[in-house]
Order: C-alpha cells, then structure tokens, then sequence
C-alpha cells in the first residue's frame, strides 16, 4: 500500500447520508499501512503556539496522525504568587489574584475575599453580596466568551469569534466602569469592596442582559447544527461520568461528563440559593458537550445577573468594623481614633485568629479553591490556590491518547485552560 | 464535627490521631503516615462514606520551624455533600516521604508532583514524580519551603549566568528523546551531559 493510499483513506470526509458526522476510526494509520506502523513521531507544540492558548508546552508522541502520548510541560508563566501571599497582608493578596486567571479576575477577586473572611469570621453587608454575585457572573460571561472565540477559531470558524469578543467588550465596558481596569479589578477587600457600582452601571448592565441572548442565539444558531462543528467536536475527548470524578475534574468539564455538580448549588456562597437558576449537564462528555454546557452556562448567567440587579439593596458595601475597613479619608485626617485605626491596618494588616479554612467557588474555569492557614499573624503562613484550569488539564493525556493530531487542538481547547492560573 | 472520624477510630485503631473542625467549619483528621493510604483508600470505597472525590492535594509548613510539615488531602464525597479533610504529619528532620495515592484518583498525579516540586516530599509509587512548575534542571531547592528566601537561593548574577548556560535540549526528558529515536540524532557533546544528567549546583554547598 502506498502512502497515497493511506492519506485517503485517513482524510475525514465529514457527514454520512444520514448526516451523522464520520469519523476515522482510531489507529487507521497503523491497520492501514503496516509498514509505516511502530515509527513514532516527536512533535513539540508550543510554548509559543496560538492553538495553546498561552505558553503551554505539548510534545506529542505521533503514530501516523494518531496521537499516542501527550506530555504536557507546564510552568512558563510560574510567578509564585502562593510564595508571595506568604509575606503580604490579606488585603495585599487581592492584586495577586488579578493575575492568576486573568480572564475572570473579578471572580478571582471575591473567591480570596471570601476565603479569608471565613478565617476571620466576618459577614459582609447584603449589598456587598449581591455585588459580589454580580462580579462572577460577569466574570463567567466574559470568561466563557473568550472561550467560545478562541475555541471556533481553533476549530476554523471565524463569525463567532467577532460576535463574542463584541459582547465580551461590553461586558469589559461596565467592569472598566465600576473598578477602574479591565483586568487587574483587584475589587474585593476583605470585609468588603474597593467601591459601589457607579451611576449607569445598573442600567448598562440591565441593558445588556437583555440584548446579550440575542448573540447567544445567534452563535448557537450558527455553531451548534453544523455540519463541520458537529463532526469535529462530537465524540471528541470523551470522558465518562467515574473517569471525570477520578481525575478530580470540575465545573463545566465535570458536568459535561453529567455529573451534576455546581458549587453555587451543592455548597452555596453569597446567597446563590436564593437565585433561580438551572446547571446544565451534559451527556456524553465530549467536546461538544462542554461546548454545549459552556454556551447555556453563559444564558443562565445573564439570568443570574438580572435578578441580582433587580434585587440589589441599599446600604453599605463595607462592614461597619474598623478593625478590618480602612475609615474615610477624611475621618483619618481629622479623627484621632479614625487616624490609629488607619494607620494600624496599614502597617499592621488585619489580624487573623490561628487556624485555617477552605472556601471553593464555582469559577469559569471550574472550583476555584482558595485555603489559608494562619498563625495569628496579620500574613497567611499558607495561601493556596486549587487550581481548576491544572487539575483540568492534567487530564489531557488520557482524554487525547488514540486522537487525531487535530483532534487534539479541540480537546485542548475544550478543557478551558488559562495559563495564569494553571502556572500560578 | 464529621462522623466519618468515629468510623475511622473504629476501623483503624491508634492510626488516627486528633479530629478537629477548623474555621471554615470543615473537619480535620490527623492519619499516621504509614497507614494513610489504606485510610483513604477505605474513605473513598466504603459505603456511607464514600469520598470519591479528591478536590486537592496541598502541603503546609509552618513558621515555627519545629511543627511538622503537614500533607493535606482534601476530599468531598460527590453523593452526600459532604468534605473531610486528612492531614499527614511528617517531622521536617525524618525523610518527607508518604505513599502516593495516584492508584487511587488520577487527578492525583498532578497534584502530588507540585508538591513534590515545591516541598520535596517525595510521593512513594508516584509514577511519573518529576518537577512540574519549576524547570527539571531547577537547582535552588523547594520554594515553599520556608527556609527558601523570597529571592530565591541563587544570585541575580548566577541565575542568569546559569540561564545563558542551559542546555536546549535538557527541555526534553530523555524518556521524550526516545520518541522517534531523537536521541542518537544528538551530536555527542550534548548526549554527554544529558546522560551525566547535569544541572545547576548551589554555589558554595559543597
């Protein structure tokens, strides 16, 4: 057999009579030309490579076209940010965060806040929840966008990259707005936030809950019956419901492999029960699935996001404890006792008692676990971070094993990886 | 605080040590090292308890430096809503060793080699234990140990020194050179050091 023979037959040619995708079934190379068998190539992807999403490192071992082993090399963008909380006030961790999943920071942003107040013991103010809930939400929004851009492109579909960065733009608009920056928010204090919303805000923000379903509609209408986006992501990177609990998977890769868990539900933070919404699952666990869990995530969110800004009560955003809020500037200019605490908490820091909690988010990404031991001591002996874009991605290996080298681009992009935080 | 911890007492005697319920209101279990595994892998498969889930696997050390360092498991059982937290306690002058637990959760894997990376405890039966975040040549030691200054060990001087020196192809693992026969490719100086698998040395620790 000739090599002509076995580009043919290895070439996909898309949908059958039926309109079901086709696929090559795995390992064709090797049953179809023995001669070729056994000879492995070495492919190095990335770190600079536009299909990584970042600077993840991939070297692939190759049969043919078929993938045989996928190492990942991870660690180019490793900025110690856990090395560096260990010498910050809580307080000065929050910048830190900024950087870790830099494409949902306000999130980021709540889920150390939210960490360190359980330590700490404090309740924030109604408003500073519902706020707080408004944040990830947001942050979900712009995340899975960015997502749904990068991951059409990867798979030759240009439109909803344009349609989704667009209303990505506005969401960025109204973050821009309220905190001052499109990526480094830093917008939580503990106890608290940096600031209310600002006039218009609401009402941009109502706006575009109601006009971004439009845009969801027209990506799903575009993407979701396509022929070529069907075939290339169906069946694709499958992972069973045991496989994706074993691997420690969670949010969107989790419960496209129909394992029905959502932190917001099963262990609620910020009131998110007191919200109707619904946590689409998937069924089969594939690349389609996720792709499919991911784009109602985005619907379900623009849900959340109006009914908190509907609900959003009056009052203060900060707790009223000077111990832990930094007093107006005016006070501390002119009030003595105003002045001792402002100058105790930034030469001090806030105090936490001895012992540790963990608090875990539902992030873009998956479970955004934030875990502090403290000694007492106004710095954290440990800050962690569980990681959801790292523990999503060590699973890449088994999920592209016995792939198509092409199929490997969409399985890696499925898994939703930023490298900020799989690098910390 | 979890009735797990009663279970456990019950089945595995003097292995468990104190129970506590920390802040977040979540309860910890202190197992000896020698028996942690068959008390995770007993959480994970017994009925009741069932803590299929491992959400993350983290170290802790303490800046009293005469406090154990402590390996942290934390699980969840998917079923019942619940979490339980099991800690390790390896005093920082014995070897920092405990059994991996890969066998039982693959997204083990992952987790126990950025352990490794930045305390250096070693995960016995790991199969695949090598740096992860840090580079495999890395030389300055473990930096979330606490002896570990901020700056790192090396110089700024000797760590570009040491940047301008590395060897291109030690960013392949020599089980990666083997795909496709790469290695004998090599011109001989470069197989040289990578056989003699050389790397950095901290300046004056010898």
């Amino acid at each position: 057999m000739s090599k002509r023979t076995l580009e043919f037959e290895l070439a996909t040619p898309g949908v059958d009579a039926q309109g079901r995708p086709i696929r090559v079934p795995l390992g064709a190379a090797a049953t179809a030309a023995p001669e070729l068998a056994g000879e492995h190539m070495l492919i190095n992807l990335g770190p600079q490579h536009p299909a990584t999403h970042g600077v993840l490192r991939l070297v692939v071992e190759l049969d043919g076209e078929t993938v045989v082993r996928v190492i990942p090399h991870v660690g180019y963008l490793h900025s110690g940010f856990e090395k560096l909380g260990e010498y910050r006030h809580y307080n000065q961790i929050i910048p830190l965060t900024d950087r870790t999943d830099y494409l949902a920071p306000m999130s980021n942003n709540v889920g150390v806040a939210l960490a360190a107040e359980r330590l700490m013991g404090i309740e924030v103010t109604p408003r500073c929840k519902v706020l707080r809930v408004i944040a990830c939400e947001m942050s979900r929004v712009i995340s899975h966008l960015v997502w749904l851009g990068t991951t059409s492109i990867d798979l030759g579909a240009f439109t909803p990259f344009l349609w989704a960065f667009q209303q990505r733009e506005r969401v960025y608009n109204l973050q821009e707005m309220w905190t001052g920056a499109r990526l480094t928010t830093s917008l939580t204090r503990v106890g608290g936030l940096m600031a209310d919303i600002p006039a218009g805000f609401a009402d941009g923000l109502r706006e575009f809950t109601r006009t971004f379903p439009d845009t969801l509609n027209e990506i799903d209408g575009v993407l979701t019956r396509n022929a070529v986006w069907a075939g290339r992501t169906q069946g694709v990177g499958v992972m069973s419901a045991a496989d994706a609990i074993n691997h420690s998977l969670s949010g969107p890769m989790l419960r496209a492999s129909s394992v029905p868990y959502d932190v917001r539900k099963d262990k609620p933070y910020l009131d998110y029960e007191t919200y109707e919404f619904d946590v689409p699952v998937g069924e089969h666990g594939d690349v389609y699935d996720r792709y499919l869990v991911r784009l109602e995530e985005c619907r379900q969110s623009t849900r959340i996001l109006a009914q908190a800004i509907d609900r959003l009560p009056d009052g203060p955003i900060n707790v009223a404890d000077p111990r832990v809020i930094l007093p107006p500037k005016s006070r501390a200019m002119t009030d003595m006792e105003a002045m001792i605490y402002h100058f105790k908490q930034v030469m001090e820091g806030v105090k936490a008692p001895v012992g540790e909690a963990y608090v875990g988010i539902e992030n873009p990404k998956g479970e955004l676990g934030n875990y502090f031991v403290s000694d007492g001591t106004a710095k954290p002996v440990r800050w962690r971070i569980r990681p959801p874009a790292f523990i999503n991605l060590s699973a890449l290996p088994t999920l592209a094993e016995g792939h198509l080298l092409s199929d490997l681009i969409a399985i890696n992009a499925s898994v939703d990886i930023v490298m900020g935080e799989v690098d910390r | 605080m979890n009735p797990s911890v009663e279970a456990l007492r019950a089945a595995f005697g003097s292995a468990i040590g104190r129970a506590t319920v920390a802040r977040d209101g979540e309860t910890i279990v202190v197992v000896a090292a020698p028996h942690a595994r068959d008390v995770l892998r007993w959480l994970r498969d017994t009925p009741g308890h069932a803590y299929a889930y491992l959400v993350d696997i983290t170290a802790v050390e303490y800046r009293d430096r005469e406090r154990p360092i402590e390996v942290v498991y934390f699980l969840r059982s998917l079923e019942r809503r619940t979490d339980l937290r099991v800690k390790i306690e390896l005093a920082p002058q014995d070897e920092l060793a405990v059994d991996s637990v890969v066998s039982l959760w693959a997204g083990a894997n992952w987790l126990e080699r950025e352990v490794f990376d930045m305390f250096g405890v070693t995960f016995r039966e790991h199969p695949d234990l090598r740096r992860i975040l840090m580079w495999e040549t890395y030389a300055e030691g473990n930096p979330l140990r606490k002896e570990f200054p901020l700056r790192g060990r090396f110089s700024r001087a000797e760590q570009v020194r040491q940047a301008l020196a590395a060897n291109p192809e030690a960013h392949y693992s020599l089980d990666e050179l083997s795909i496709a026969d790469a290695y004998h490719e090599l011109p001989p100086d470069m197989r040289e050091r990578l056989r003699k698998g050389e790397r950095g040395k901290i300046p004056h620790s010898e």
